[in-house]
């Protein structure tokens, strides 16, 4: 069996950026496995901008977010196998994999990083009344028609979700010359950025429905409309509130989930918020040598933060096949369901520690505090706080060294 | 009179409050940086935006591509009519210039991926 010390599973953001930030820890036998055709996994089709501020100061489309560390891992030379697919990763870190070339082949690797991304909540989880005719995707997919193959599904479009793919692709019809009729979202906020609702909608006077769903959809073989609705607070559609929008497209863009197959086959343990692995600070999974980052461990509003964790990842992977390791501890940190989720959801060693959170709903004037039984270890203040703005706070080895758990809470004034 | 904005240039997306008197700016509030304040004014005056989109290449296949620097706002459909006549001779690099100085925007539209 071939030995590679570490072996990244995906070749997107979060995968090219773990590989770069291991080599430069000096990780030299290592390997990317990616299914597709290419690098650079979905910024392929984002090719919108508003990529990069944060990591590289300027404004890039997805293709060329990607391209900067393509560049880097062909310029490093590490190594990585395209349209192959993993098909199991045992606990004891043996990856199965499988393309045309070499057919089914196994791996020991030292340590694993997983880095799959996430994939788009499936249209069938969703129960709307009536009919299943042709014309209804998926935002995500309607983006890989328009950008990657040129086609436009559709002339008439109403779109299910006010997440950001399906703001960016209310746009992107719009100027290639179809009609949006309507954004629908169920919830009273959206869950896409405040910028994408003013660049996207707003400049196209597309009306954003908070509080809206569609309620039944209608048309034999290819949809002819749907019928939307106002909901209560409880989300039920109000009845007198039906409006038909004659339409011969309907985009869902209802969320993302990380894609943890894989992980499921290698016995990780995963969070039932998240949906992604438990990870600790290092974004080590409870599996030991097996890491997570990027949106297959919880999903990112940008693509810089992915890049971000998958270095910490990175570079983690490198200290632990070099056997490094900081002072342990082992702190469990808590929620407290206004708070949904935090990762890492473990502290290990004691070393200062950045923690992602993300709130349950829109609150106003909050005091995020981190609690030590009854002891305040840590506190700030913020106007607001949104589900769809991940959140962060760095502790200190002294806030948490002597600890069991922590909790995470937030004060609503 | 008092617009409300949300500014674009970051995701961070501000919400902005400009004063405005006859058209004219008199003040800005909400932004976090100088950019905020810079785009509030622009928005008032002279909204500019970037285009995203694809071009038809040579092969009957499509390459994504935008505009290098902001255009005005009320043009953004015409330069997509000028896009989508646009065909790219592969093969094409990032920051190849597709179309001149578009429409007379002083932006030139360039490729955003590699293909061959
Ligand atoms: S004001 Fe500055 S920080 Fe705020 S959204 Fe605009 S560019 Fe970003």
């Amino acid at each position: 069996m071939k030995q590679i010390d570490l072996v990244i599973i995906g070749g997107g953001p979060a995968g090219m950026s773990a590989a770069v930030a291991a080599y430069e820890s000096g990780v030299r036998n290592l390997l990317i496995l990616e299914r597709d055709a290419h690098l650079g996994g979905i910024l392929q089709q984002c090719i919108h901008n508003g990529f990069g501020l944060h990591r590289f100061g300027e404004e890039l489309t997805g293709p060329e977010y990607a391209w900067r560390y393509e560049k880097q891992v062909w310029e490093l030379n590490i190594p990585y196998m395209l349209n192959t697919m993993v098909l199991d990763i045992s606990p004891d870190k043996v990856v199965t994999a499988t393309n045309s070339e070499e057919g089914i082949f196994q791996i020991q690797a030292k340590a694993v990083i997983l880095a799959m991304g996430c994939r788009e909540r499936a249209k069938g989880a969703l129960n709307i009344a009536g009919t299943r005719p042709a014309g209804i995707y998926s935002a995500g997919t309607a983006q890989k028609y328009v950008n990657l193959k040129g086609y436009m599904p559709g002339k008439n479009v109403v779109i299910l979700g006010s997440g950001d793919i399906g703001l960016i692709m209310a746009r992107r019809m719009t100027l290639e010359g179809a009609k949006v009729h309507a954004v629908c979202e169920l919830m009273p906020y959206s869950g896409g950025l405040a910028r994408n609702i003013e660049q996207c909608l707003n400049d196209f006077n597309i009306p954003l429905k908070l509080s809206h769903t569609v309620v039944e959809i209608h048309g034999k073989e290819r949809l002819e409309g749907v019928t939307i609705a106002k909901v209560d607070e409880r989300r039920r559609p109000i009845a007198e509130t039906r409006e038909y929008i004659p339409c011969d497209t309907l985009l869902l863009s209802v969320g993302l989930i990380p894609e943890n197959e894989l992980s499921k086959t290698a016995s990780v343990p995963l969070d039932r918020v998240t949906g992604g692995a438990v990870v600790d600070q290092d974004r080590q999974t409870e599996v030991e040598g097996i890491f997570a980052c990027g949106n297959v461990l919880h999903v990112h509003d940008l693509v810089d933060y992915v890049s971000e964790e998958a270095e910490i990842a990175g570079k983690s992977a490198a200290a632990y096949i070099a056997g490094e390791n900081a002072e342990k501890v082992d702190v469990a940190l808590h929620t407290d369901g206004k708070i949904r989720y935090t990762v890492p959801q473990r502290i290990t060693q004691k070393k200062a520690v950045t923690v992602f959170f993300r709130v349950a709903d829109v609150y106003r004037n909050v005091t995020v505090k981190v609690k030590d039984g009854d002891n305040v270890v840590y506190s700030r203040k913020k106007p607001k706080v949104a589900p769809g703005e991940m959140e962060s706070i760095t502790l200190k080895p002294e806030t948490f060294a002597n600890a069991g758990a922590l909790s995470f809470e937030l004060e609503v004034q | 009179m008092i617009r409300e904005l949300t500014c674009i240039v970051c995701p961070k997306g501000c919400p902005l409050k400009v004063e405005l008197e006859n058209g004219a700016v008199m003040n800005v509030t909400g932004f976090t940086c100088p950019r905020g304040k810079q785009y509030a004014i622009d928005e008032c005056t002279h909204p500019m935006r970037t285009i995203t989109s694809t071009a038809r290449t040579d092969n009957g296949e499509v390459i994504p591509v935008k505009t290098d620097r902001t255009v005005p706002k009320e043009s953004m459909f015409d330069c997509m009519t000028e896009i989508n006549k646009a065909v790219v001779r592969l093969p094409a690099r990032i920051g190849d210039t597709v179309i001149e100085n578009i429409l007379g925007t002083g932006a030139n539209v360039v490729a955003t991926a590699n293909m061959d």
